[in-house]
């Protein structure tokens, strides 16, 4: 039994903490609410300089051969300081093009990151719902898959469709995802600049997540030979990873709240001498305290009990991303009216809880595919 | 990262296999067809496979030899219980004594008291009760008013009025805290005895709950002598050794998360029995946020393992897991019942009791108010709130809370 940081991981993540700590990204994520013309730092040659972008990819193709947990270590850092790392594109797309040996020789310059991928978000079927499907640009009701015929000899097919929000999209230079070819869910990558692929930015709430809406129009698109099992997983590790940088904001919003209540007084005393206030920050460590715990039930299921990856990623992002709305809503009534203001950070925070719970599906799928995992389980038991 | 035994953890876990292959079907059947039904049955064989359990060296795994243990780990117990549980038989009768009680009087105690009270302890030759909490005394323990007066002979008189005793009926002997010097503050003037539950002066009164059972006793102590031996840990000590027995509970709930059965996949069971309520979106929902906060306690209790792997004691954040175990089996139950309709509260029901045994189970062990108070404070550093108790002595408090009131 050991579900402890390795002295490998302690050091990752101090790094990741002490890197993020030399660019100002609340401040240019104030910025870039009030200013839509400024630009957030780009924080990719950092990422590159530090290794992140071949976290998982092996290391005969020039990667750091890591674990998801360390992907997910690394998300934290960036969820503690709303940094706009694009990692939560380009991992899964990388989790992807590892399993397809036929792009074996796409992975070195994804591995450096001299070139950066974009996941195509898209959603493996249910026990209730028999077909893959992508986030939808409005509404409630989940997109097809782009799809197309089958491919040629050299394992080329034109695709048509989209796929809305997609992260990190804007700048990516390849896209990866699943779409429905000659009627079968296929990895497929797709090059940013290829005819018939238009990727149109969308600043939204929060104006720290790049987002893009990604539209094809008879592109051309390589399939990929990575399983379907694979191509199922990357949706999971994006919701883990997702997950982990919401719970890395969490512990920002409960440390920034925490400090106040301590210094505010009311009444003659702190304010987090009251209990009202005591329990409601107790409230958000619970909370965190059980996202962490998932964390780990990802991190160790994906190599150590695949089957259950599923289920553990999902309960780490419905946890998740109830915990940074909690933890957000605290934040901002811990400080009272200032909280609520531009010249508190809170908002930020807050910005980035409403908007990340809405996508990769949302946190509110990702409670029903717990549910559904589980009485998976029951009808088996 | 991983949930692998170590190689001698898993020679233990061999070990423990094996023995409960051959000794299985010795164990009392205490559900299902065959079952024992009579309350007296039940004690005394479930005493009768504590002993086999402490004779193959499954109970008391943490004791050391000495006093009847194996001188292992946490992890070692855990891997017993886990074994216990796969076998599907029951674990010890005195799991109070045994993870809590001895463990106090192996720190405390004098050596005549570890001589005479530890091994029938663990062989469930006699059964203990932890006589703590008060009517007035629960969350605020160290309240207690139970007193304890010394004669001059150097041996004591107690009396006063006990609650929430589990096993009290059938206890032979009580860890109890009394107020033995009422002048000083009242962390101070506490004392912890050693009861024999058959004194003269003992009296014991079920107290039956929602679900219609008394699995909790009051226990009545009117004027009853001890003898001088009967103090452990030193006269005045009873706070410091009252608190050794509250962090053995922290360490057997954490480590004993899913042992009351609030697991995600019985509560999924529920629920997609109902060919509706397994479709229906607003169910899933729930069942899926509840199911998730279920399965984090069971990794939280693997990270808790991890630690006292590492010799780190269990702190005080260990509540939140029991936060979340009960809030969430009390969610579970609800939706179940909204499921199932009104045939889930039958007695005959697989819930019904468990609907009735959680709204107490949230203020057992300290409740919830209390943990986040403590939390807040030790955890997050939060200020405490300002006390009317602090630096008073104990005689002189009931009158200054009356005049707050």
């Amino acid at each position: 039994m050991n579900l402890a940081l390795s002295d490998e991981q302690e050091f990752l993540r101090e790094a990741a903490r002490g890197t993020l700590s030399r660019f100002k990204t609340l401040e240019a994520a104030r910025e870039a609410l009030d200013d839509p013309q400024s630009r957030l730092p780009d924080l990719w040659p950092t990422a590159r300089e530090a290794g992140w972008p071949g976290l998982l990819i092996d290391e005969a193709h020039g990667g750091a051969g890591l674990d998801v947990f360390d992907a997910m270590l690394v998300l934290g850092e960036c969820g503690r300081v709303l940094a706009g790392v694009p990692l939560l594109g380009h991992l899964p797309a990388t989790a992807i093009l590892a399993d397809a040996p036929r792009v074996a020789e796409y992975l070195p310059a994804l591995a450096s990151g001299e070139r950066r991928a974009a996941y195509l978000p898209s959603q493996p079927p249910s026990d209730l719902d028999p077909r893959w499907s992508a986030d939808p640009a409005g509404g409630s009701e989940r997109s097809p898959l782009p799809t197309g015929s089958a491919p040629d000899a050299n394992g080329e097919v034109k695709l048509s469709g989209g796929y809305a929000f997609v992260p990190d999209a804007p700048g990516a230079n390849a896209l990866v995802g699943v779409a429905l070819v000659d009627g079968e869910p296929t990895g497929v990558v797709i090059m940013a600049d290829a005819d018939g692929v238009q990727v149109e930015s969308v600043r939204r709430y929060d104006a720290t997540r790049s987002l893009a809406h990604v539209t094809l129009k008879d592109a051309a698109a390589t399939v990929l030979d990575a399983p379907v099992d694979s191509l199922a997983s990357a949706w999971y590790l994006a919701q883990a990873l997702i997950a982990a940088e919401s719970l890395g904001s969490v512990e920002t919003a409960l440390e920034v709240s925490v400090a106040y209540a301590k210094e505010r007084f009311t009444f003659g005393r702190a304010i987090g001498s009251y209990q009202a206030v005591k329990h409601s920050l107790t409230e958000v460590l619970r909370q965190l305290e059980n996202g962490r715990s998932l964390l780990y039930y990802a991190g160790w299921s994906r190599n150590g009990a695949p089957s259950e990856f599923p289920l553990a990623a999902s309960a780490a992002r419905s946890v998740a991303g109830r915990a940074l709305d909690h933890g957000a809503r605290t934040m901002i009534s811990v400080h009272g009216g200032i909280g609520a203001t531009w010249e508190h950070d809170a908002p930020l925070y807050f910005r980035r809880a409403q908007l990340s719970r809405r996508l990769l599906g949302g946190t509110a799928a990702a409670s029903d595919r717990v549910a559904g995992e589980l009485i998976a389980q029951a009808d088996a038991a | 990262m991983d949930l692998d035994d170590t190689p001698e953890q898993a020679e233990h876990r061999a070990k423990v296999r094996a023995w409960l292959e051959q000794h299985k079907a010795e164990a009392p059947v205490l559900s299902g067809p065959g079952a024992i039904t009579d309350e007296a049955e039940i004690i005394s064989a479930r005493r009768a496979w504590q002993g086999k359990l402490a004779e193959a060296g499954l109970a008391g795994v943490t004791w050391p030899k000495e006093y009847g243990g194996q001188g292992l780990g946490p992890i070692e117990q855990v891997v017993c219980n886990q074994e216990l549980a796969k076998a599907g038989v029951p674990g010890i009768l005195d799991a109070i004594g045994v993870g809590m009680l001895g463990p106090t009087i192996i720190a405390h105690g004098s050596e005549e008291q570890k001589a005479r009270y530890l091994g029938p302890m663990l062989h469930g030759d006699e059964v203990w009760c932890q006589l703590f909490s008060e009517p007035a005394a629960g969350s605020d323990l160290a309240a207690v008013q139970t007193r304890a007066r010394q004669d001059e002979d150097g041996s004591w008189r107690l009396s006063g009025q006990k609650v929430w005793t589990t096993n009290a009926q059938f206890s032979s002997y009580g860890l109890l805290l009394a107020r033995t010097d009422p002048e000083q503050h009242k962390h101070k003037g506490l004392t912890m005895f050693i009861i024999p539950m058959d004194a003269p002066g003992v009296t014991v009164r079920g107290l039956r709950q929602i679900s219609g059972e008394a699995e909790f006793n009051e226990v009545f102590l009117d004027d009853v002598k001890l003898e001088q031996d009967a103090v452990v840990g030193g006269i005045g000590n009873g706070w410091g050794t009252a608190l050794t027995t509250l962090m053995f509970e922290r360490v057997t709930i954490g480590l004993g998360g899913e042992g009351l059965g609030y697991n995600s996949v019985r509560f999924a069971k529920g629920i997609a029995s109902d060919e509706h309520g397994r479709r229906d979106s607003e169910v899933r929902q729930q069942l899926g946020e509840i199911a998730s906060e279920l399965l984090a306690v069971r990794f939280t209790g693997y990270r808790t393992l991890t630690a006292l792997q590492k010799g780190q004691i269990p702190g005080p954040e260990a509540g939140l897991a029991k936060v979340t175990i009960v809030n969430g089996a009390i969610k579970a139950g609800d939706l179940i019942a909204d499921v199932l309709g009104p045939d889930a509260l039958d007695e005959d029901s697989e819930w019904a009791y468990m609907i009735s045994f959680l709204p107490g189970l949230k203020s057992a062990g300290g409740t919830e108010e209390i943990l986040r108070n403590t939390i807040g404070e030790r955890v997050l550093g939060l200020p405490p709130e300002p006390r009317l108790d602090k630096g008073i002595p104990f005689s002189e408090l009931r009158s200054k809370e009356g005049a707050a009131a």
